[in-house]
């Protein structure tokens, strides 16, 4: 087949719910149909300006399981996982339609305020950014401290929990005060990961968190993802599709701000519907 | 709180309400406390403009125009004329000019494209160091040092040679406008040399490379390819050091001569907008003489602001982030 | 053609050479003036200098005590004024505003950069010094400050914008307002940077003269009420120096030394701190 030159556009309606793929494709875990979708993304777009970065993507992310965004460079897979927190409004000019369901309200709603939702709803970014004046221990905790917490008990705990549950207790217990900075490329991700999970959002929004780590410590990271989905939603966006492929349980696909195609991963990878994701996963373009 | 949705976890709930609700009033009362701070340079302006024009209302109704034509400055008889002033300020800021102006572009020249790496840190480094001397001080250096050797020195063989012309004829005394031009080239040395530098640096090296790569030699590389492009920034730079040159009080004070007067030539003392306002602001007796210091304030206000809108508009159509002015 | 090309070499090496000449003279004064000062001035700076007043016209003798007591007193007045208005001023151009507005901003605080600082001396004498009807170390204070508000609104801006934007992202992704972002991330990521600007604009006022010379105007005493004239140590430099006592242009020497040590201190404490800083962030 020619490699893909002009882009048709689907021929069919972007696919919304996992649990419509889930009778045609072997499933993970058999708890999606239970329970309700961490997110429903209705018809969004997002303008930057004049351009448009996502156009009409309507899909419905599963709680508690990992869904991972895949797609070529620029086709706006980190500008759609950051419109699930309103990180992207960060950039000036930006402006949506469509929404965004998060527990069955839309966060674009214009009573609901952004610091909430982010509060709720957790990032861990590509390069990891503990910050540089603060130790480890109050780099973990600065999203509570700063937001007005200050039971010292409570905070010991969350800070032994977070780093528990981010792998990285056992080795930095005896160094908690050091710098945050003090750490490797790897163990520094997992401080983030630690920091943003101590204020318990129910979501963790990752943007290529491993892209910038060796492959000993992203091994690790990807370890750590599974253990995650155990207690919280995780979206993340990768370039790599072999970490899409080892790491998540949905994945969409996604390609000019369009979604083409989102199912379960194994789906994706052996049996995709769409033929541009097919050329994708085959590498015919990317 | 506006998503209100019951958490399967109990944890998750005693986090939240452990949080303090964000009101979104400290945003906004941030943002606002800011934009005040930041509009404070705005406001500034209109004090120093308002202040000064206030303080010279009588004055300029007295005098008018003719005020800046006038060259006589008689407290006694309440005659007051800027124009010996803005002769002075306008002679002793071109000497300088002339003096400063090709040692600090050459200056600038050699640090970015001609001196050895190891060499150029140290010397920017020193100009610095330069810039940091105060005005009084280079002013007290200035009388005692300065002085009398450009008396015994430089200012009779200058007489000897160009007595002939009316610029270096009459008596000298040492102060004069010539030493004060002198002390102002010093004082502005640092700033044209910094910004011209930075200047030379924003030039892209692309065009360095073109003209290497034609086979110029490095002095040639520096004429066409960075000392053309670099024109506009340059220029900007001296603009820059001439709004400094006539703001310049201390130092131009302690070595000019304070006469207010109008001669040809360089040796004879003069007086600048600036001297005349430090000397004789604590002596104004009357409000007459006082408004009419507050004028020439004014009209020094103007031409400063004038010189550095000038410099600023040059240096930053150059299309880099150049730090301007607040380089010292 | 060949000698054409052996000019050509040797005009480039004389402009080099050339433009070395003219680097030295523009280095020149500081030497000079520097040597000058240790030569005149160390011999007058003794222990009496730092503790002593001055002494009446015509008496040997004395010190600049109250001198460099005053300018203390003035530099802090002026950062009263200068630092908070400064910094939180540099704060609103790194973290808000519009492109273009911020640029109009930073338009204007440049060209007040370039206001000769006589000037604020004659706008606070009328602000503060025909109101108060006296002079007083508060003028002065104001005078300085004014000086001192665009110079550090400009320098704490580029040191936020030193700041790289992951922090404030990671910090906004955690649910931390923006103010809080910025206070507590930002400005203390730039803690460093900030604290030399100040620095630097408080060694660049404590050598101005022209603006105290209505508005502190000097006292031979202590100062004892902040509205009343204080002394300061350029302005007992310039009244000393433009007098005619050889003894009060010791004095004027050893004023001098002092004053340009300090500066130079502050200047080279600065570079050190701001080096180590590069150093990391490479």
């Amino acid at each position: 087949m020619e490699s893909v030159a002009i882009i048709d556009p689907p021929m069919i309606t972007p696919v919304s719910l996992p649990q419509q793929q889930v009778a045609s494709g072997s499933e993970p875990t058999d708890a999606a149909p239970e329970r309700p979708p961490a997110f429903e993304v209705e018809r969004l777009s997002i303008f930057y300006g004049e351009k448009k970065a996502i156009e009409n993507v309507t899909l419905a992310i599963p709680s508690k399981m990992i869904t991972a965004i895949i797609g070529p460079s620029g086709c706006g897979k980190s500008t759609l996982l950051r419109s699930l927190n309103r990180m992207h409004e960060l950039v000036p000019n930006t402006r949506i339609e469509g929404k965004v369901l998060f527990a069955g309200e839309d966060i674009y709603a214009p009573h609901i305020d952004p610091v909430v939702i982010r509060r709720r709803i957790g990032m861990v970014f590509q390069k990891s950014n503990p910050f540089p004046t603060m130790s480890i221990a109050e780099n973990v905790l600065v999203g509570l401290k700063l937001n007005g917490v200050r039971d010292r008990a409570f905070l010991r705990e969350r800070l032994e929990q977070s780093l528990r549950m981010a792998a990285l207790w056992d080795e930095v217990k005896n160094d908690l005060h050091k710098p945050g900075i003090s750490l490797s490329g790897g163990q520094q991700q997992r401080l983030c990961i630690a920091r943003a999970i101590a204020v318990e959002p129910e979501v963790l929004l990752m943007d290529e968190p491993a892209s910038a780590l060796d492959p000993i410590a992203t091994a690790k990271i990807e370890e750590l993802i599974h253990e995650l989905s155990s207690n919280y939603t995780v979206v993340i966006v990768t370039h790599n599709m072999q970490q899409a492929g080892r790491c998540s349980d949905y994945t969409a696909f996604l390609y000019l701000g369009r979604l083409i195609e989102f199912a379960s991963t194994t789906k994706i990878f052996t049996n995709p519907s769409e033929r541009q994701t097919e050329d994708y996963i085959t590498g015919r373009f990317g | 709180m506006p998503i209100a949705v019951a958490p399967e976890r109990p944890a998750v709930r005693s986090t939240i309400d452990r949080m303090a609700r964000p009101s979104g009033l400290g945003d906004k009362v941030f943002k606002w406390f800011t934009l005040a701070m930041a509009l404070a340079v705005v406001a500034l302006v209109f004090l120093v403009g308002w202040q000064l024009a206030r303080g010279s209302s009588l004055a300029i109704r007295r005098f008018g125009f003719h005020f800046l034509a006038t060259s006589t400055w008689d407290p006694v008889a309440e005659q007051f004329g800027a124009l010996p002033f803005i002769y002075g300020t306008a002679v002793s800021s071109l000497i300088a000019l002339i003096i400063a102006v090709p040692l600090s572009i050459a200056t600038a020249v050699y640090l970015t494209e001609l001196a050895p790496l190891w060499i150029r840190q140290p010397i920017v480094s020193l100009i610095e160091m330069l810039a940091a001397i105060p005005s009084v001080i280079l002013g007290l250096w200035g009388i005692f040092v300065m002085i009398p050797w450009l008396r015994d020195h430089p200012f009779p063989f200058l007489k000897e040679i160009f007595g002939w012309t009316p610029f270096f004829s009459g008596p000298i005394y040492g102060v004069s406008m010539l030493a004060g031009g002198i002390i102002i080239a010093v004082m502005i040395l640092p700033i044209i040399t910094s910004v011209s530098r930075e200047i030379l640096r924003s030039v892209p090296n692309l065009q360095r490379e073109a003209a290497y790569a034609l086979g110029a030699t490095r002095w040639e590389v520096t004429r066409i390819a960075v000392l053309s492009y670099a024109k506009k920034g340059l220029f900007g730079a001296v603009i820059l050091g001439l709004g400094r040159a006539l703001g310049e009080t201390m130092a131009v004070t302690m070595v000019i001569g304070n006469t207010p007067q109008i001669r040809a030539s360089l040796f004879a003392p003069g007086y600048t907008l600036a001297s005349v306002i430090a000397n004789e602001f604590t002596e104004a007796t009357t409000d007459v003489y006082l408004q009419a210091l507050f004028e020439i304030g004014l009209v020094l206000f103007g031409i400063t602001i004038l010189a550095n809108l000038l410099a600023q508009l040059l240096l930053k159509t150059m299309g880099s982030t150049i730090k301007s002015g607040a380089v010292q | 053609m060949k000698n054409s090309h052996l000019w050509r070499k040797t005009k480039s090496a004389l402009a080099s050479a050339a433009s070395f000449v003219c680097a030295l003279l523009v280095i020149a004064p500081l030497a000079l003036v520097f040597l000058h000062l240790l030569r005149s001035g160390a011999s007058a700076v003794n222990w009496s200098f730092f503790t002593e007043l001055p002494k009446p016209v015509g008496v040997a003798g004395g010190g600049m005590v109250n001198a460099i007591a005053g300018s203390f007193e003035l530099l802090g007045l002026a950062a009263l004024v200068g630092v908070p208005v400064g910094v939180f001023g540099g704060v609103y151009l790194a973290e808000y505003g519009t492109v273009r507005g911020n640029w109009l901003l930073r338009f204007v605080a440049d060209v007040l950069n370039g206001v000769p600082s006589i000037i604020w001396g004659v706008v606070v004498y009328g602000l503060v010094v025909l109101r108060l009807k006296s002079f007083s170390a508060y003028a002065g204070g104001l005078a300085l400050g004014f000086i001192m508000i665009p110079l550090i609104m400009r320098t704490t801006e580029e040191v936020l914008l030193l700041v790289p934007a992951g922090y404030r992202e990671a910090s906004l992704a955690l649910g931390i307002s923006r103010w809080k972002t910025i206070v507590h991330i930002v400005m203390k990521t730039a803690l460093k940077g900030v604290v030399t600007a100040i620095l630097l604009a408080l060694a660049r006022v404590a050598g101005e003269t022209a603006p105290l010379l209505f508005t502190a105007f000097g006292n031979r005493f202590w100062n004892h009420d902040l509205s009343e004239p204080i002394a300061a140590l350029p302005l007992q430099i310039f009244s000393y120096a433009i007098s005619p006592y050889d003894d009060w242009h010791r004095q004027a020497w050893a004023g001098a030394l002092v004053l340009v040590v300090m500066i130079f201190f502050v200047n080279i404490l600065v570079r050190f701190l701001t080096r180590e800083r590069v150093a990391r962030v490479l």
